[in-house]
């Protein structure tokens, strides 16, 4: 049996990482017209009363607020700590740090949660008789603004949110991987060789029988599932753009922030 | 390697037409990530509403014949312009041709072998057909169809009780499937061109379809924001537009023309780079000003998002700002221009190989000239002032959508038809159907605009005394021009069934898809093309 030391290129696509990330991008800036054109909205209702807002806005808590911005500034360090880990090759560090981050996710929804309560329960809350009756029109902008801004941010974290859960499920899987590795055997064999799979340790994985000259190709498929550790790099492309995501989430929020709560 | 093959290559690779995938019969179409079979999904699906379009056109005309009602209430007629417009816009211009040719010759100019997310260019096939689901219902349950018109203009759209929720529901996820798409593209054109396709080597079709992308991922957002703003009013009473509550509903109008007048463009640049394609092919020489024709479509996607306005000048925006937004609009007219200058002098002293989509191109040019200089009147606040909200707006917009892009579109079924499904269709049949949709095409929407300028509002189910003979030669045309589209759409399907086996190359065009076998194989090329020259080097050939 002669020994050839033959490597196999195997034949997958080769995944194409910038171009992955430019989709990505490209999203971002969609959502970024999407809020872009709140903004615009807010801009235009704040010149023309912008003596309500300041009114209104000191109703807000300025407190909860700042509370929710930790959190969600903190939540994009952890992403990027979970990044780099995973990028390392540190797997529990980088679950730890998604699972912080979707603890601070939490918070803030938890947080919003109390905010929206009190203010609904005073009576403040779109199209509410009370509002209506006792505010006057910039003062009910200002909170139609308010619930329609908050209220998208919000559903982009519990987007956030289950994105996160998804990409802890792609790391946690052990994925079956299969290659295909047409092999040009003519190059390589004469008749009567037979072809052995071997492990990097040497032990004989698979064989396929003797090959006669008529053999031109072989194909050799092999499925296996790696060990935790080797993960699959492909998760590192999906917990980055998730990154990419939240931090936008969390960019909107900056804006948000002092644009409500900070103008009184 | 020569850009320009003698013989057909030889087959090496089933045709993607006959491969057998993971399913087959319809399942083989629906979950099929083949950007060719995604292309075919959406032309019939297109095609499908287009069909329910022109009949919706025609019973308005129909109601124009005689004086009072005719057919339908004026409800009706309302329900009636309302889907009408907004199936011919959000169901079958926007997707309509980077959907269709786009999704099936973008890989293959740029010697790719599919767009680079697959998967998602099937997801927006299916948010397509999400968003037709909605429409029904919206048609079909409740109070019916809404009657705001396709524009959903506030304070009206949230007081009608028709079901314009849904309708606007549908044109979100629309927009969120156009987006897909584009977005798809952006990243194909940057990731998958072959080896030597530099940008100044892509085929002219492709620059087009690549600056419609951009629109598409950067304007329809903005769109989407407003629609859900008004379901917003209408379902929690956010109301951000209602002036009880302090809003501005001239806002609405801003937001929705920031989307929607880029979107015109969207609807034509395709339809130009089509036109850049076919003029050369039947010219046989490359195109003249391949790199100025390229950039106005740059040019014209850039200018384009600043002109919004122009459609507001009686809205009671501030007067400064309709000055610069009349301005800017001149100003579009300059790349436009530098296109059509282009392709004239492509044909001029050129041995011209007369074809139908060659005519096509051409009915293109003279519908675009009368569509682009009377925007150019519209554009002038004085003028846009008289005309504004009548006929011959109506008749403007025809002529540059319709007798423009859709035009173009057609003329890319005959051109790249015989690629995409293999035979050749019945020449004097199809332009038999071309001279009946002239005709009747000008005599309905010269008409329409002639009746506009004279004062014949749109969206009225009556007419006065004065317009009667005017509406009843518009009516007339309807009818050649309804009869000429359905001719040509039985052209195309007999073609499609029983037409002659098409050659590889019947046009001896020198874009890579007249490289690859006719109907292409599933991965378009055995060997992934390099590239040498640009796109129309109609040289080699006469060597
Ligand atoms: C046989 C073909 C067609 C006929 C007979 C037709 C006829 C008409 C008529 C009669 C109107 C209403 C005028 C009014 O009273 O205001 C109309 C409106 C409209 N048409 Fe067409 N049309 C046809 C094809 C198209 C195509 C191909 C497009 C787009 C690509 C299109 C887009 C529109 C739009 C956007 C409106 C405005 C709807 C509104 O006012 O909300 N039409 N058409």
């Amino acid at each position: 049996m002669s020994n050839h030391a033959a490597t196999l290129v195997a034949h997958k696509h080769p995944g194409d990482v910038e171009g992955v990330k430019i989709g990505m991008w490209l999203f971002l800036f969609t959502e970024m017209l999407l809020f872009g054109g709140l903004f615009i909205a807010y801009a235009v209702y704040r010149s023309i009363y912008s003596e309500a807002f300041h009114t209104a806005a000191a109703n807000l808590d300025v407190t909860l607020g700042a509370v929710n911005t930790i959190f969600l500034l903190t939540s994009s360090l952890t992403v990027v700590l979970g990044i780099v880990a995973l990028q390392k090759g540190k797997q529990k560090f980088a679950v730890l740090m998604i699972w912080l981050t979707v603890l601070f996710a939490l918070g803030f929804m938890v947080n919003k949660y109390f905010e929206w309560s009190v203010k609904i329960h005073h009576g403040i809350y779109p199209g509410s008789p009370e509002l209506l009756a006792s505010h006057d029109k910039g003062e009910i902008v200002f909170y139609n603004l308010y619930y329609t801004m908050t209220g998208l941010h919000g559903l982009h974290v519990i987007i956030g949110l289950v994105v996160f859960f998804v990409v802890l499920y792609f790391i946690k899987r052990r994925p079956v991987v299969t290659e295909e590795m047409p092999f040009d055997i003519l190059k390589h064999v004469r008749g009567g060789t037979r072809l052995a799979v071997l492990s990097e340790k040497g032990d004989e994985l698979g064989t396929v029988a003797e090959l006669d000259d008529k053999v031109e190709l072989v194909d050799i498929r092999l499925t296996y599932e790696p060990v935790i550790e080797k993960m699959d790099p492909r998760n590192i492309i999906k917990l980055e753009n998730a990154g990419l995501y939240w931090h936008l989430v969390d960019v909107i929020w900056i804006f948000l922030f002092p644009l409500f709560y900070l103008i009184s | 390697m020569s850009r320009h093959a003698v013989a057909d290559a030889v087959r090496t690779q089933e045709s993607y037409l006959d491969v057998k995938g993971r399913y087959s019969g319809l399942f083989g179409w629906i979950f099929s990530v083949d950007h060719k079979r995604i292309g075919l999904l959406y032309l019939g699906s297109v095609f499908l509403f287009f069909i329910v379009g022109i009949f919706l056109g025609l019973f308005m005309r129909l109601e124009q014949l005689t004086m009072g009602e005719t057919l339908m209430t004026a409800n009706m007629y309302n329900r009636l312009f309302t889907l009408h417009g907004v199936i011919m816009i959000f169901f079958f211009i926007i997707p309509g041709i980077a959907g269709t040719m786009g999704n099936f010759f973008l890989p293959i100019q740029i010697g790719a072998k599919d767009v680079f997310f697959p998967r998602l260019n099937l997801l927006s096939w299916w948010l397509y057909l999400a968003g037709a689901v909605l429409a029904l219902f919206a048609i079909f349950s409740g109070e019916g169809m809404a009657d705001t018109g396709w524009t959903f203009y506030v304070p009206y759209s949230v007081q009608t009780g028709t079901n314009v929720t849904l309708a606007l529901f549908a044109a979100f996820i629309l927009g969120f499937s156009s987006i897909l798409t584009g977005l798809n593209f952006i990243a194909t054109v940057h990731r998958l061109r072959a080896p030597g396709m530099t940008f100044h080597r892509m085929p002219l079709f492709i620059w087009s379809l690549y600056s419609t992308a951009w629109i598409q991922v950067l304007a329809t957002p903005v769109v989407g924001i407003t629609l859900l703003l008004v379901i917003l009013e209408r379902t929690l009473g956010i109301g951000i537009f209602n002036p009880a509550m302090g809003g501005d509903p001239i806002l609405f109008q801003h937001l929705f023309w920031i989307y929607s007048h880029p979107a015109v463009y969207l609807m034509v640049l395709p339809g130009m780079g089509i036109v850049s394609e076919i003029i050369p092919t039947f010219c046989r020489r490359i195109i003249f000003g391949y790199k100025a024709i390229a950039w106005s479509s740059v040019g014209i996607a850039g200018v384009g998002t600043l002109v919004w306005g122009h459609h507001m000048y009686v809205s009671g925006q501030s007067s400064t700002a309709s000055i610069v937004f009349s301005f800017l609009t001149f100003f579009v007219a300059i790349p436009t221009a530098i296109k059509v200058f282009n392709w004239v002098a492509t044909m001029y002293k050129a041995s011209i190989k007369v074809e139908v989509p060659f005519l096509y191109a051409l009915a293109f040019l003279f519908h675009f000239l009368i569509g682009g200089l009377t925007g150019l009147m519209n554009a002038a606040i004085s003028v846009d002032v008289h005309v504004h909200d009548t006929y011959f707006i109506v008749g403007h917009f025809h002529y540059t959508m319709f007798g423009g892009s859709v035009f173009a579109l057609f003329g890319a079924l005959y051109y790249w038809g015989p690629k995409m499904w293999g035979k050749m269709y019945h020449k004097k049949s199809a332009v038999v159907a071309l001279v009946l949709q002239l005709i009747g095409f000008n005599m309905l929407y010269l008409t329409m605009m002639y009746m506009g300028y004279q004062g014949m509002p749109r969206r009225y189910y009556d007419h006065l005394p004065q317009f009667h003979d005017a509406h009843l030669v518009a009516t007339v045309g309807s009818w050649f021009l309804v009869t000429g589209l359905l001719m040509m759409i039985g052209t195309l399907i007999h073609s499609i069934f029983k037409g002659e086996k098409a050659p590889q190359n019947p046009w001896g065009g020198t874009t890579l898809e007249w490289q690859v076998p006719t109907p292409p194989p599933l991965e378009n090329f055995d060997v992934v093309p390099t590239i040498t020259s640009g796109p129309y080097n109609h040289k080699e050939e006469a060597e």
